[in-house]
């Protein structure tokens, strides 16, 4: 890859890549900060979860769980559950990462969450991406998504709520990330069938499982119509350098 | 009580990061059926597509389909030019600015 330049530029990179996440977590963050020191944790222990656990969406629902005061192990079943989609996201990665070795593997893995696998596939896709400048994207939007929380819960309510937009910097960025994903027709046949799948179940269920099963039905869906129509522009074939 | 809470913490890592570390895993190291990883290729596009419909279109709690609303109605020009420009910062920055405009108008 271009840069055996070393780490320092992958940093930059990383970075340069990771910045609308960033500026999607702050807002999420003191949100989440502001909520768990209102059921009545340390500012401590909601960056040690945000540290350790780096799921806002699990995390929410963990402190809600928290203030009504639910066993240990629904929590943590509740967290499995919400968190169950980043097995399809993780094999999407894996695709990428063909040959890195474990110990990386394993350290990229704790920052795989909805946004950098997001930021970091569009770019693997467009073939100028290594793993040392992706694994950077998940560090450096953990530590802003800790650094948030913790800031959030020393001092959140100060911030006024919906300042310059910033609550819609996650929603614009995933509508981007999206329009980079549909790369030929089957892709825009499987986003069209996955979220209309997603709009009508989560009505249904509660939660966020309608992301996981509407995900595997538009995917499935649009690879029956791709093998359909041999003829279909293979959106498929996918040959990284 | 805080013991409590850093099992609670523990437990919730341990669940999050096996399903990120799992696939990582057992796939980086082998050859991927041809099949599989087309089926992998639509999974992006699915996946993102099936957070940002929800996000845009239904509201409020118990959840109802809302088409019409401060946050679909701006993914509409944010659409158009993440579609012209493929910047994502562009995008963002936009979003960020069209949003916060239309809930002064709204």
């Amino acid at each position: 890859m271009e840069n055996c330049g070393g780490s320092r530029t992958a940093f930059r990179d990383g970075v340069k890549a990771a910045w609308p996440i960033c500026l999607g977590y702050v807002p999420i963050g003191l949100a989440f900060g502001i909520l768990a020191q209102k059921a009545g944790m340390h500012p401590m222990a909601a960056g040690a979860m945000s540290l350790f656990v780096y799921a806002g969406s699990a995390q929410f629902i963990a402190v809600s769980l928290l203030c009504t005061g639910a066993a240990a192990t629904s929590i943590i079943l509740t967290t499995l559950v919400v968190n169950l989609r980043h097995l399809l996201m993780s094999s999407s990665l894996a695709v990428h990462l063909q040959g890195v070795g474990r110990g990386f593997l394993s350290l990229f893995a704790y920052g795989v969450t909805d946004e950098t696998f997001a930021v970091n596939l569009a770019r693997f896709t467009a073939g100028r991406w290594h793993p040392r400048q992706a694994v950077v994207v998940n560090l450096v939007s953990g530590a802003v998504w800790t650094g948030s929380s913790i800031a959030g819960a020393l001092g959140g309510e100060f911030i006024p709520a919906g300042a310059f937009g910033i609550d819609y910097a996650l929603s614009a960025m995933f509508i981007c990330l999206l329009v980079i994903q549909l790369r030929a027709p089957i892709h825009v046949v499987t986003a069209v069938i996955s979220g209309a799948a997603a709009a009508v179940l989560c009505l249904e269920i509660p939660g966020n499982s309608h992301v996981i099963y509407a995900s595997l039905f538009g995917a499935t869906a649009g690879f029956a119509l791709l093998k359909l129509k041999k003829h279909g522009r293979g959106g498929g074939k996918e040959k990284e350098p | 009580m805080t013991m409590d809470l850093a099992l609670i913490v523990a437990g919730m890592a341990l669940v999050t990061y096996v399903p990120r570390w799992l696939p990582l895993f057992l796939l980086s190291r082998r050859r991927l059926p041809q099949w599989f990883v087309q089926w992998l290729d639509l999974i992006p596009a699915a996946i993102l597509s099936a957070l940002i419909v929800p996000e845009l279109f239904v509201s409020g709690e118990p959840r109802s389909l809302v088409l019409f609303q401060q946050k679909s109605l701006v993914a509409l020009p944010v659409l158009l030019i993440a579609l012209k420009t493929k910047s994502l910062g562009l995008t963002v920055v936009s979003g960020m600015l069209l949003f916060w405009l239309a809930g002064k108008i709204l």
